[in-house]
């Protein structure tokens, strides 16, 4: 019994949590529970989303990707300054870019036998470097004739923002694949154990190139999309989101061993942090220093209890 | 008329970088019969299971599989043929559940999702037909180890395999759960299985087996059907040794000399328990006594010596030394208290290769030369100095790098780092495994003269010359139990081969303690 509710609140703790907060923003603020707030914190949430997603099949290979927030400043710079071809050639662009990218990065750690922490992290200076270079540190401004790059990240499909929209796709496509193909069993079986996958005839390699090669993907999506929020392509933009993103998939309940996670509960882990971030803004009197003290306390805080609770069972 | 059996491999020969590992080996396997390898350490066992499901590609001989021939590049290749070996169930995955540590890799799909349905079913049906009651469902990392085991095999079953290679499968079952693994091969010997078992353990050989193949250093010795075989003849042909020669030598005087008579021990270990490793193993050894160990690979004999010297931890059982006992959390324990331990790895667990004699030498002594945090130049070089000439170490300098020396002049740095501590209590596992001649029987003299000087001693060896020639009293281990004791006048080869081969209701046992 014990073991089923520290289970329960393994898979579902960050759920729990997620309506708890919720209900204490109910309470509290009437400002909360109103749609244009709720869509408010799914948009403005949108992008770390997809840079989790991707960093979700990287970590439950056992891996990590530093270099996510660098590669969504160079997909967001590619696309910036290919905005006036309309969207059908910023997009593709960019996000191919980010993905070659990505590959790279698979590609050294698994043929390489090198540590995923190094490579990423090397990526994570270079590409932030290339786009600073090719930029001449200076924002890319959009200029116009672009409307269709701007529906993109400020468009509506109803009255749901597009940025939401494909959110929600990417992660009931990324849940799709993680729990009913046979890739997605592969990244989960690397991540458990990757021996055994290998003498189980698995070709780990093959999974490990492709997750960071999604991971880059991901993330040069959320550049895109930043990039056609902002009105600009900036080199300095995602700076620090690779750490956002681990958190986000860390506080869902993957471990960060590898091995056992879902999209699901990635997706749980952004809008808890969102809703806290939320929360804080709708009470206007917390500082942004104190509020990076509280999220890191409260990482922190559900590492611990995910410890606890592993070694329970 | 078909007489072609279901596998067989003629005259194969591996080489590794110059040095033939398998040579002219045979091995043939009919559809449902349980055939053996075994053989000692380097017999050659797992370099014959890795050309078979095409880990290693062999360098000579052919292989049939139901009459045709086979080369497989990959063990992937030989699945698909039906060849599929087992691997121990730390190799499963242990978030997933049981059905996708069974299909991994082949889920069966319906428009290119995996079909869970379809999945679980099949995997039910295969578990069934094993006799398991395991629910394809649950998490793997929920079963036991014995669950698991089986899980392992069901895998490999439902890969259609026609060869089933189970290497080791009851290292980590205990003595109820073994049982369930014999139902369940006895299952698949019906359904026309043919299944190559390597196990150490006499006792399961001889439950499960039809035949038995011996190979020893690489060579095919004989192949057997294992009912109507004694033991003591499988024995021999895995120790390359006559039975009427062993018959014929009797004990070698050497034995007698130094046997301790002094009234206290010097070590004992008493009612040491290690799972299925170590079953109530009690020694006891003497000031200037050479006590000697002998047993078949997997007896346990290496797991005593780990265990008293604390390198495992024990699930009972004490040690003292000196009548004092000794609290063994972790080597570095033993060492203070006056133990010593040569392993049997000289390569994995001893020396440093790139480093000098003089580093390797002094590298447990280090804490004892050292002054102010800087260590005395001076100090090793008199250690040095003093143990080349003792041990007579063949080397141009202290400064030459170890990796350059023989076998046995490593053995004797080795022996050297050990000696300069001064031990009371110095354990020797091996010590002169893949030694030349020469330098065997002055290691063997060193022995004897370090036991002379009072230091008790516990030489575990494979080799029974060395053992009946060398120890003035032989324990024998097998399968985790300490199964005779031999002294003066009952040492012989002949007696240490009858110990290790006696049946569980032990005859040896009471023979021995009858001729006392």
């Amino acid at each position: 019994m014990r073991a089923r509710i520290g289970s329960l609140l393994q898979h579902q703790g960050a759920l729990v949590m997620l309506l708890l907060v919720c209900l204490i923003g109910f309470a509290r603020y009437e400002a909360f529970l109103t749609p244009e707030n709720l869509l408010n914190i799914l948009r403005q949430n949108s992008m770390l989303g997809l840079v989790a997603l991707g960093m979700t099949f990287v970590i439950l290979t056992g891996g990590i990707d530093l270099s996510v927030g660098a590669l969504l400043a160079v997909a967001g710079v590619i696309a910036a300054s290919l905005a006036g071809q309309g969207l059908i050639v910023a997009l593709p662009a960019a996000v191919a870019a980010a993905t070659i990218l990505g590959l790279i990065n698979g590609l050294v750690i698994s043929k390489g036998r090198i540590q995923p922490f190094i490579v990423t992290l090397a990526m994570m200076i270079a590409a932030r470097g290339l786009a600073l270079a090719v930029t001449g540190e200076e924002s890319v401004r959009i200029t116009s004739s672009s409307d269709s790059f701007g529906w993109l990240g400020r468009g509506s499909i109803g009255f749901v923002p597009v940025p939401i929209v494909i959110l929600l796709v990417a992660f009931a496509v990324g849940w799709l694949v993680l729990n009913h193909t046979r890739f997605g069993r592969n990244v989960l079986a690397v991540g458990d154990n990757d021996e055994a996958a290998r003498l189980m005839g698995l070709n780990t390699d093959r999974v490990t190139i492709l997750v960071y090669a999604i991971s880059g993907a991901l993330a040069g999506l959320a550049g895109v999309i930043l990039a056609s929020r902002l009105g600009t392509g900036q080199p300095v933009a995602g700076v620090g989101w690779e750490l956002d993103a681990i958190a986000a998939v860390v506080i869902g309940g993957t471990l960060l061993t590898g091995g056992q996670g879902s999209a699901l509960a990635t997706l749980v882990g952004v809008l808890l942090l969102g809703v806290i971030f939320n929360l804080f803004n709708l009470e206007g009197q917390i500082s942004p220093w104190w509020q990076l003290v509280l999220r890191g306390l409260i990482l922190l805080f559900v590492v611990v209890v995910q410890n606890r609770l592993t070694k329970l069972r | 008329m078909n007489i072609e059996p279901l596998l067989r491999m003629e005259k194969i020969k591996k080489v590794f970088s110059g040095v033939v590992a398998l040579d002219d080996v045979h091995f043939s396997l009919e559809q449902g019969e349980v055939h053996s390898l075994v053989g000692e350490n380097g017999a050659g066992k797992s370099t014959l299971i890795k050309v078979l499901t095409g880990a290693y590609h062999r360098d000579g001989g052919e292989m049939f599989l139901e009459g045709s021939p086979v080369n497989f590049r990959t063990p992937e290749e030989a699945q698909h043929a039906g060849v599929v070996a087992v691997y121990q169930e730390v190799n499963l995955l242990m978030f997933r559940s049981v059905a996708e540590n069974m299909f991994l890799g082949r889920e069966p799909r319906r428009f290119g999702l995996i079909d869970w349905k379809r999945m679980y079913r099949d995997a039910g049906e295969v578990l069934r037909n094993l006799g398991l009651q395991i629910d394809p469902k649950a998490t793997l990392g929920t079963l036991n180890i014995a669950s698991r085991q089986m899980i392992a095999i069901a895998r490999g079953v439902s890969l259609g395999a026609k060869v089933l290679v189970l290497d080791e499968p009851t290292s980590s079952l205990t003595e109820h759960e073994v049982v369930l693994l014999y139902d369940v091969i006895r299952r698949l010997k019906e359904q026309g299985t043919g299944i190559v078992y390597i196990s150490h353990r006499f006792d399961e050989l001889y439950a499960v087996c039809d035949k038995v193949t011996v190979l020893r250093d690489g060579k095919f010795i004989a192949t057997r059907p294992l009912a109507g075989l004694e033991r003591m003849d499988l024995i021999c042909l895995m120790l390359g040794k006559k039975r009427e020669d062993l018959e014929k030598k009797g004990s070698t005087a050497f034995g007698d000399h130094h046997e301790s008579s002094s009234a206290k021990p010097l070590l004992e270990a008493e009612h040491l328990r290690r799972g299925r490793h170590l079953r109530d193993v009690s020694i006891t050894a003497g000031r200037g006594e050479i006590l000697g160990m002998a047993g078949l690979l997997g007896s346990g004999r290496t797991e005593v010596a780990r265990a008293v010297f604390g390198a495992d931890s024990i699930d009972e059982g004490k040690v003292s030394l000196e009548g004092k006992q000794l609290n063994l959390r972790s080597p570095h324990d033993a060492i203070r208290a006056g133990l010593a331990f040569l392993s049997e790895d000289r390569k994995a667990e001893g020396i440093v290769p790139d480093w000098s004699v003089r580093e390797n030498m002094t590298l447990a002594a280090l804490p004892a030369l050292t002054r102010f945090g800087v260590v005395s130049r001076s100090a090793q070089n008199q250690i040095v100095e003093r143990f080349m000439s003792r041990l007579g170490i063949k080397a141009s300098s202290g400064e030459q790098k170890i990796r350059d020396l023989s076998g046995g002049n490593q053995q004797k740095v080795l022996l050297a780092r050990w000696l300069c501590k001064n031990p009371k209590f110095l354990i020797l596992d091996e010590p002169t495994r893949g030694i030349d001649v020469g330098a065997k029987s002055e290691i063997q003299a060193l022995i004897n003269e370090l036991a002379e000087d009072g230091m008790g001693v516990l030489m575990i060896s494979s080799e029974l010359e060395e053992l009946v020639e060398g120890s003035s009293r032989i324990v024998v281990m097998r399968d985790g139990e300490c199964c005779a004791e031999l002294t003066g006048k009952e040492i012989s080869q002949d007696s240490i081969v009858k110990a290790m081969a006696a049946e569980e209701a032990g005859g040896v046992q009471s023979d021995s303690a009858s001729a006392v």
